[in-house]
């Protein structure tokens, strides 16, 4: 079957749903908990705060079967900014506890008084890969992504970064463990660099 | 580093595209499917439309237009125009929008900007006011959809919008709006000067030297709708961007 997209409350995803048709795959929104076993590939896409988005995701009966998917199935999945951030342990922007597949906390950003560094992170940067990895090519010079968010993953295990970008400090921008994945940036809104990466998950085996 | 983004603003009205001059004597100078196709093609930073009747006129936005718009767009798109409640911003970024511009509604209550920031982020919302310049250098709060004054202080309405949880400011002069002279720097300065998010300066944009003025200014974004759709003293429409290499070379070394 296609890549899935769980239908929560804190999501866009006509854009996802776009791109990946434009990468040469087809991304279905999920109606119901039990279509995720039937994926091939689940992307977690969302905006928003985090609370907000592990309560779309308990209440809406989403919780178990990702679990299963991602850490039983081992199927690919990708979080897309806040998607990538409920794949963590925690966050500071609130206190419901992550889904926990990377070992990794979410941390608010922090600058000094006085410091011309805004918040959110906002707009185009571009990134440093760290390792060869399945979604972002090491050789295609210049990679540049769209950014929008005012908190970041701080990956326990530095083995899980695969690329960051430098906003004040070096800010985790994609990581992958395995079959799990994420992208603090947007791909579906980062021109043709975003697109080559929706089109790697998409061409990836599983 | 983060870039400075330069945005093509686009004004919808009656679902086809217009320019003004201070506000005023819309030209119809598009379709803007079309455009937004030549904007992916340019790779532009990030797209503003703003549909310059709804709020005037009380109308809703044009969800269905509005979700064409979106799903064209390889960039973020931030939407303005008859945006007055949470429930409007949820439709609107569940149609793929990124973030929802708030002018009008905002002037009457604040609120509105809390309740998408506390649902949505802060990123998600982005407030818009409108600067007039009066005699003596003096400047005032201009409420576009009422054509009317404001009567509070307008980096007044700043903070409050931020305090409410605006994520960004787009900042526009009234009275550069399309005459492609150059921008208000003085306004972009003291605006900047005090505000702790990304502030998006519009209005004059008519070269290159513009944009770079305006982020030396403090501005973390530039938008502009004239120079990126008309060509040559006659205002030829012509859609433009320019080349990412050019605007890496105009904005590098910015000192702030």
């Amino acid at each position: 079957m296609n890549i899935g997209i769980p239908s929560i409350a804190c999501g866009n995803f006509a854009s996802v749903v776009n791109t990946v048709a434009r990468a040469g795959g087809q991304a279905t929104l999920l109606a119901r908990p039990e279509q995720v076993r039937e994926c091939s590939k689940i992307i977690i896409p969302g905006v928003g705060a985090f609370d907000h988005g592990m309560r779309s995701l308990h209440e809406g009966g989403w919780t178990q079967p990702l679990h299963e998917f991602a850490t039983q199935l081992k199927r690919p999945v990708l979080g897309i900014c806040l998607g990538m951030q409920l794949m963590c342990l925690s966050s500071e922007e609130g206190v419901l506890p992550g889904l926990g597949w990377i070992d990794a906390h979410v941390r608010r950003f922090k600058f000094p008084e006085g410091s011309s560094l805004k918040i959110p992170h906002m707009g185009w940067n571009t990134v440093v890969i760290h390792r060869d990895n399945p979604l972002i090519a090491s050789t295609e010079g210049e990679q540049r992504f769209y950014f929008v968010h005012s908190y970041h993953a701080v990956c326990a295990q530095s083995e899980d970064v695969i690329a960051t970008a430098r906003h004040g400090i070096d800010v985790t921008a994609a990581f992958q463990r395995n079959n799990v994945m994420g992208a603090q940036f947007h791909p579906e809104k980062s021109h043709r660099f975003g697109l080559s990466l929706i089109r790697k998950f998409v061409e990836l085996p599983c | 580093m983060l870039k400075h983004r330069v945005i093509p603003c686009l004004l919808l009205r009656q679902g086809g595209l217009v320019k003004t001059k201070r506000f005023r004597d819309p030209v119809y100078v598009g379709d803007p499917i079309n455009a937004i196709r030549i904007f992916n093609e340019k790779e532009v930073d990030e797209l503003m439309v703003l549909d310059i009747e709804a709020s005037r006129e009380g109308k809703e936005p044009d969800y269905e237009l509005i979700g064409q718009f979106a799903g064209e767009c390889m960039m973020p798109l931030c939407y303005g125009g008859g945006v007055r409640s949470l429930e409007q911003a949820r439709r609107l970024f569940a149609l793929g929008v990124e973030k929802v511009c708030i002018q009008s509604a905002a002037l009457t209550d604040m609120r509105v900007v809390r309740e998408i920031a506390d649902v949505f982020g802060s990123q998600s919302v982005l407030f818009s006011l409108d600067v007039r310049s009066g005699l003596f250098g003096r400047r005032f709060a201009y409420n576009a959809s009422k054509r009317t004054d404001d009567p509070r202080q307008w980096h007044e309405l700043l903070h409050a919008a931020v305090s409410s949880g605006a994520g960004e400011i787009m900042l526009n002069a009234v009275d550069r709006d399309g005459m492609m002279k150059g921008m208000d720097l003085a306004l972009i300065r003291e605006a900047a000067k005090q505000l702790s998010v990304p502030l998006i300066a519009v209005g004059g944009v008519g070269s290159l030297a513009d944009i770079r003025q305006a982020v030396d200014a403090g501005a973390s974004a530039v938008s502009a709708g004239a120079f990126f759709v008309f060509y040559g003293p006659h205002r030829a429409v012509l859609i433009t961007y320019p080349r990412y290499q050019d605007l890496e070379a105009l904005l590098q070394e910015v000192q702030r």
